[in-house]
């Protein structure tokens, strides 16, 4: 079997999944994502009278708690085979790739496991996002001054 | 109509990863940190503002804000203590999301079994 036929066949028997399905799903989740999160604002602008700086930060908090707890609970990863991309772009991706990290290695212990695991999936967010905000700040202090 | 506007920014947003997921073979790993990549960029160009002030919560729900929250409190340092304000100021915003996220996940660890 030479290298094009192989391919065919694995074009094969690769499941296809339903693209535009995909795509519409993820569209809905993400924005009631937003939503979601528009309204918290709109509920700690008004009812606690939270700058809207500071807002922005709580309902970052929150997201991620409800990430988390919902990873812990289990019904995440269900949740994330329907929406996909709809909860894996907002905050929830990142709480939930850190909480199931953590889990995942909790028997391996303390130190060696869950300290040396944490950041495992989320670490590449940390790592480029340090990276490409630093030197794009560093482009911004010579352009604006 | 600002929640309209929260709607659609976080669902385009979404939806053009998904897009990306399916017709690449890129990992929602690649995707995330691209987006954060992004959400720094943006900031650069005075963008990420722009969009923040338009769609509100549906910009700052996104994992492209934390770049931006990068870039923007790295700005604000830099106008304090100058260089040394790059530096030491970069993850003033940006600690919010990591320490809630170590805090939180060691917390329900400590509580939940991790399920087969």
């Amino acid at each position: 079997m030479n290298k094009d036929e192989y391919k065919k066949l694995v074009d094969k028997l690769t499941p296809k999944e339903n693209k535009s399905k995909n795509a519409f799903y993820s569209f809905l989740v993400g924005g009631l994502m937003g939503v979601i999160a528009e309204a918290l604002v709109v509920l700690g602008t008004n009812l606690f009278k939270l700058p809207k700086t500071e807002a922005y930060l709580w309902v970052c908090l929150i997201i991620i708690f409800f990430g988390c707890l919902l990873t812990a609970l289990g019904f995440f990863d269900n949740l994330v085979s329907k929406a996909k991309a709809g909860l894996i772009i907002p905050t929830t991706g990142f709480a939930h790739s850190v909480m199931s990290a953590t889990l995942d290695y909790k028997r391996d212990g303390f130190i060696t496991g869950v300290g040396a695991n944490y950041l495992k999936l989320a670490g590449s967010v940390i790592l480029y996002g340090i990276l490409s905000a630093f030197f794009c700040a560093c482009i911004g202090v010579i352009f604006h001054g | 109509m600002n929640f309209l506007n929260a709607f659609l920014f976080s669902g385009i947003a979404c939806f053009l990863a998904q897009v990306i997921l399916d017709n690449t073979k890129f990992t929602p790993g690649h995707v995330t940190s691209l987006f954060t990549v992004f959400g720094a960029f943006l900031g650069l160009f005075g963008l990420y503002d722009k969009f923040i002030e338009f769609a509100g919560g549906g910009a700052t729900v996104l994992i492209s804000n934390f770049g931006y929250q990068l870039y923007n409190s790295a700005m604000l340092g830099y106008e304090e203590m100058g260089i040394l304000g790059l530096f030491s100021g970069l993850l003033t915003k940006g600690s919010c999301a990591i320490v809630g996220v170590i805090i939180f996940s060691f917390i329900l660890m400590l509580i939940f079994k991790p399920r087969d």
